[in-house]
């Protein structure tokens, strides 16, 4: 498998076709390999508006037609979907479960990442790599042992039980995120809080927490959007009582030969809205990239 | 830590805690205690589990690989093939990738109006994930949607494309699911760059193509190969869109699917066992990629004398 050595190769000649006529410098604005680039990162644009406007409005449509717009407009298949799904209820476990992996996910993560990015004590790359490790390995390896755990347990099918398997990818990615945004902070201004007599718990939550809270939004808000688009983990472990929003999409997708179509559409609909609000109140926090970027000496 | 006095300690233990001390051991150490005992309890032990699961098949203790790789699953056959299927999907979506993430964010490194924006929008498939963008698929690319409608319009094509229910199905949801993250990392990389770098070179007279092939290229290599791996990672293990798009009973059966399958038939060996390959598989890749990467320049991207 010595091709999976070359992804660069591809790459390098992939914006160039043949070289462009003359390229003096003057228009190098328009050039044959930017008008490609844009090109093609409008049409993904163009293709993903188009397919979003498509399933919202087949979520409305009275019936399928042959033409390019439905008949009739209805709100039906929501609440058929609202019914048959119990619709409120998934989004009270989603909420409640992408919350909780959050937060205590956060709690953990900001004591461990604090301790290693501060010291250096023996085997430190063997607790690095433990952190690494489940998000290198396929989810699926870890998933099914874990269900068959939890299952063991007692707690499948329940919400705790969604929650302790979502706080196993999540805890180590919110420590990895967050360990950079540590490096950052002098460490000498935690020498002069406790010069001055703060205390641990003080110099935690009046140097370090507000010092902290970019990392905190960017580890908080990338968990939580992975926890709400979870599938793999939650899907063993869920069950008719236990079920997030991607579960029952999964489940209504599954069987769309019994479902109107467009009952699926409603639920995807729904499912849509709840991870764009979602999207939307994070980057009001995050910028992405910034946080890319801070990723790249994390992990 | 800094606060504990050290006095009231008798002799020997001084000398142990004062050894301790010095390679980094003081109390702050405690506060890596929780995280790493959840993750012993609840990640490396069901890995250990699943792993000696695996090796406790119905006829001896290999007999569930034996089976994985004769094609002797009960529930499923053609269980050797989809190793070579997941492998082509993954790795084909992660070249897609790349290769589309690198000019673009490329392009997009300095300040370009609508920036936030276009990353906003770009980033949306990421927050839908795999089971909206299958179901979204089906809705506009199948035969009746409004894809095959426009290009039988525009004729282009005299009869519908099947872009769902095949292999070209999942790649394309893989593409437009990791498209997004390899753009987020590449943009990263990119804007890492310090941009003293290409005016030095333009100043010595290097063309746009020779700036990026000389200067910006050899110096996002190493993010190239992390977003390559990363990609890879998000394609081998998804199997919803191998089931909503692609034909998971023949040419999309992805590894991953029939991992599921197994554990949900209550065959928890061989489910084990085929994670245990997954896993194995997908390191593999990933140790390849990264030991090519250490045969390439690593060093600095900022600018500056030294």
């Amino acid at each position: 498998m010595s091709s999976a050595t070359l992804p660069a190769p591809p790459s390098r000649t992939d914006p160039a076709p043949p070289r462009p006529r003359s390229t003096p410098r003057t228009r190098r604005r328009i050039t044959l390999t930017g008008a490609l680039t844009w090109a093609g990162l409008w049409t993904f644009i163009g293709g993903l508006v188009a397919a979003v406007f498509v399933v919202v409005l087949a979520s409305f449509s009275l019936q399928l037609s042959s033409g390019w717009f439905p008949t009739g407009l209805t709100s039906r298949w929501y609440q058929a979907a609202w019914a048959d799904f119990g619709l409120g209820n998934l989004l009270v476990v989603t909420l409640l479960v992408a919350v909780t992996v959050v937060l205590v996910s956060l709690l953990v993560a900001v004591p461990t990442a604090y301790a290693l990015s501060r010291l250096q004590f023996p085997g430190k790359r063997l607790v690095l790599l433990l952190f690494l490790l489940p998000l290198v390995i396929p989810t699926m390896s870890y998933a099914v042992p874990l269900a068959t755990l939890v299952y063991l347990l007692w707690l499948n099918d329940t919400v705790a039980g969604l929650i302790l398997v979502n706080l196993v990818p999540c805890l180590p990615f919110a420590v990895l995120v967050l360990i950079p945004f540590v490096d950052q902070i002098d460490p000498r201004v935690e020498d002069a809080a406790r010069v001055l007599g703060a205390s641990t718990g003080q110099v935690f939550r009046r140097v370090l927490g507000p010092l902290m809270i970019p990392g905190l939004l960017a580890a908080g808000v990338l968990t939580l959007v992975r926890v709400v688009g979870q599938f793999e983990l939650t899907f063993l472990v869920a069950g008719p009582n236990s079920q997030t929003l991607v579960v029952a999409l999964y489940g209504s997708a599954v069987q769309a030969g019994q479902l109107a179509s467009q009952q699926v559409d409603a639920v995807a609909v729904v499912y849509m809205l709840t991870t764009l609000i979602l999207l939307v109140i994070s980057l009001r926090f995050v910028d992405p990239t910034s946080v890319a970027v801070r990723n790249r000496r994390g992990a | 830590m800094r606060g504990t006095p050290t006095v009231a300690t008798p002799e020997g233990r001084t000398d142990l805690r004062s050894w301790a001390r010095t390679h980094g051991m003081t109390p702050v150490l405690w506060m890596v205690v929780p995280g790493v005992v959840f993750m012993l309890v609840f990640f490396i032990y069901p890995l250990l589990y699943g792993v000696s699961l695996s090796f406790q098949g119905k006829g001896g203790p290999l007999s569930a690989y034996r089976e994985f790789f004769t094609d002797g699953f009960r529930n499923d056959n053609g269980s050797r093939e989809s190793i070579w299927i997941t492998l082509e999907l993954a790795l084909a979506a992660s070249i897609i990738n790349v290769a589309a993430a690198l000019p673009i964010a490329y392009r997009m490194r300095g300040l370009v109006r609508g920036k936030r924006v276009i990353t906003a929008i770009v980033l949306v498939p990421m927050t839908l994930g795999t089971v909206f963008i299958a179901s979204a698929m089906n809705t506009f690319l199948g035969p009746a949607g409004w894809f095959n409608r426009a290009v039988l319009v525009i004729g282009l094509v005299d009869r519908p494309v099947t872009l769902v229910g095949n292999f070209t199905g999942v790649l394309l949801s893989l593409v437009i699911n990791g498209f997004p993250f390899a753009f987020l990392l590449m943009l990263g990389y990119g804007s890492g760059i310090d941009p003293s770098l290409e005016q030095a070179a333009a100043v010595l007279g290097a063309s746009p193509r020779e700036r990026f092939r000389l200067i910006a290229l050899p110096l996002l290599l190493p993010g190239l190969t992390i977003t390559f791996c990363l990609s890879f990672i998000l394609g081998f293990g998804v199997f919803p869109s191998a089931t909503l798009v692609g034909n998971d009973a023949g040419p999309t059966r992805v590894i991953s699917k029939i991992a599921y399958t197994e554990y949900s038939n209550a065959q928890y060996a061989t489910a084990s066992a085929t994670a245990v390959i997954m896993a194995v598989i997908q390191l593999a890749v990933i140790g390849l990629v990264f030991w090519g990467r250490s045969r390439l320049y690593r060093g600095s991207t900022a600018g500056g004398k030294g």
